[in-house]
């Protein structure tokens, strides 16, 4: 092996480097947010919601987990312009994370939510407590505790899968990485240092939602 | 410019062959690999341990896309003649060398200690232990949580495309540039998608629904 690595030209793009990874961190967290609340409303559907809703949902489902990232992505960036949405290359990655979160997390969720059993609920409505605060208080918040390991690292799936959205130049880290290729065609060094970088992403999130975790789940139940 | 038809569902259709070699190779190799990852870190060996912990870290830590990204551009680097086909297969092999490893490792795991045990005090070695006590009961358990990963493999290739790997995604990209419907032509890609992916779902939920009820007997 006759090739002399030169990071120096990576580095001197520094700033480039941070706004593409801090676009990446803003695109997953708003996504993670977004996405949550799809498919907490997804898993109340899917549990408590009429049976042509339930219908709707599953073929929702099943559509997102069956075809990749990358056809939903197309989907959402080339042909929904043609239908007379106009919307940017950032909107349409952000759009395509969240209704693709939205159904793994259902699924997750709804299995918290199954896990909960019925004397829980009964107890909940013992107390008088109306349905949308059994809904939050007594089924939503125990079913998050017990499948918030499978729910983060689905979370932290989709921010690695972001990179993705390079795919059609949607200003994230990738992105970034794939213009500075083709200024300074040092292609291998950029892809080890950003590999680097997406790594430490992904320990920094397992860092927050431990911290989340510790700051509002860690409460004492019968598991 | 062309309109969407018959021939042009026809480049695409064709093209599904490519996905499935693909995520066979991927999925064959990755079993090779993962298999090794699941014993490597199930081992008594704190080395092999680490290593194959380290494997996994970084393969399940970093984008896919990077790790055909870093093939594809460093195998020249590294003096290596490289094409889509073998960058797509070396990236999608280690990719799920990482995530059937730490799928197996789990299912090795799940087997009762004491089978370990009553194979040491038979005096077995390590390979006959895990070849004729552990595997066997672990296999059993891998089974539906493999097929629905195989899902995931057939869904990675998709990335082949943006290093030029004539899949299904790219051939929809190739027809939607030539004949401007991207709403169809994406759907029929995402369709052909679904009907290879969808059956092995409801397989693999199936299996899981019977393994539970069997456990639950």
């Amino acid at each position: 092996m006759n090739y002399t690595f030169q990071f120096g030209d990576v580095f001197a793009a520094w700033p480039l480097l941070l706004k593409g990874t801090w676009n990446t961190i803003e695109l997953s967290l708003l996504a993670m947010l977004f996405g949550l609340a799809l498919a907490i409303a997804c898993a109340w559907g899917k549990t408590a919601g009429p049976k042509p809703l339930r219908f709707v949902i599953n073929a929702y489902i099943e559509l997102i987990r069956n075809t990749p990232f990358l056809v939903q992505l197309f989907f959402f960036f080339f042909a929904m312009p043609a239908l007379g949405l106009r919307w940017s290359a950032h909107t349409a990655a952000l759009t395509a994370m969240v209704i693709n979160l939205g159904a793994y997390a259902t699924e997750i969720i709804r299995a918290g939510i199954e896990s909960i059993p019925k004397g829980q609920i009964e107890a909940g409505l013992a107390l008088n407590l109306k349905r949308h605060e059994i809904f939050r208080f007594v089924i939503l918040k125990p079913a998050l505790k017990a499948i918030y390991p499978a729910l983060t690292s689905q979370f932290i799936l989709l921010m690695l899968s972001s990179a993705v959205v390079s795919a059609i130049s949607a200003d994230d880290l990738t992105s970034v990485a794939a213009n500075l290729q083709s200024q300074t065609f040092r292609s291998f060094e950029i892809y080890i240092v950003v590999a680097v970088i997406y790594l430490l992403l992904a320990l920094a999130f397992s860092a927050l939602f431990r911290l989340i975790y510790k700051a509002s789940l860690n409460y004492p139940d019968r598991r | 410019m062309r309109t969407f038809g018959f021939p042009e569902f026809l480049f695409i259709l064709e093209a599904a062959k490519w996905t499935v070699a693909l995520s066979l190779i991927a999925f064959i190799g990755g079993a090779l690999g993962g298999l090794l990852v699941a014993l490597g870190r199930t081992s008594e060996s704190r080395l092999a341990q680490l290593l194959a912990g380290g494997f996994i870290q970084i393969f399940q830590g970093t984008p896919l896309l990077l790790q055909l990204f870093l093939v594809f551009f460093g195998a020249p680097v590294l003096g290596f003649e490289i094409n889509p086909w073998v960058a797509a297969g070396v990236a999608l092999i280690l990719n799920s060398s990482a995530f059937l490893g730490e799928i197996w490792r789990g299912c090795i795991q799940a087997i009762p200690s004491g089978q370990a045990e009553a194979a040491h005090a038979l005096s077995l070695d390590y390979f006959s232990r895990m070849r004729f006590v552990i595997l066997p009961q672990a296999m059993k358990i891998a089974l539906a949580p493999t097929v629905g990963y195989l899902v995931q493999i057939i869904k990675g290739t998709s990335l082949a495309a943006i290093i030029g790997f004539a899949e299904i995604t790219r051939a929809g990209q190739i027809i939607n540039n030539a004949t401007f419907q991207p709403l169809i032509v994406f759907s029929v890609v995402a369709a052909i998608y679904f009907a290879l992916c969808w059956p092995l779902s409801l397989l693999a939920s199936r299996m899981e629904r019977r393994q539970a009820a069997a456990l639950a007997r």
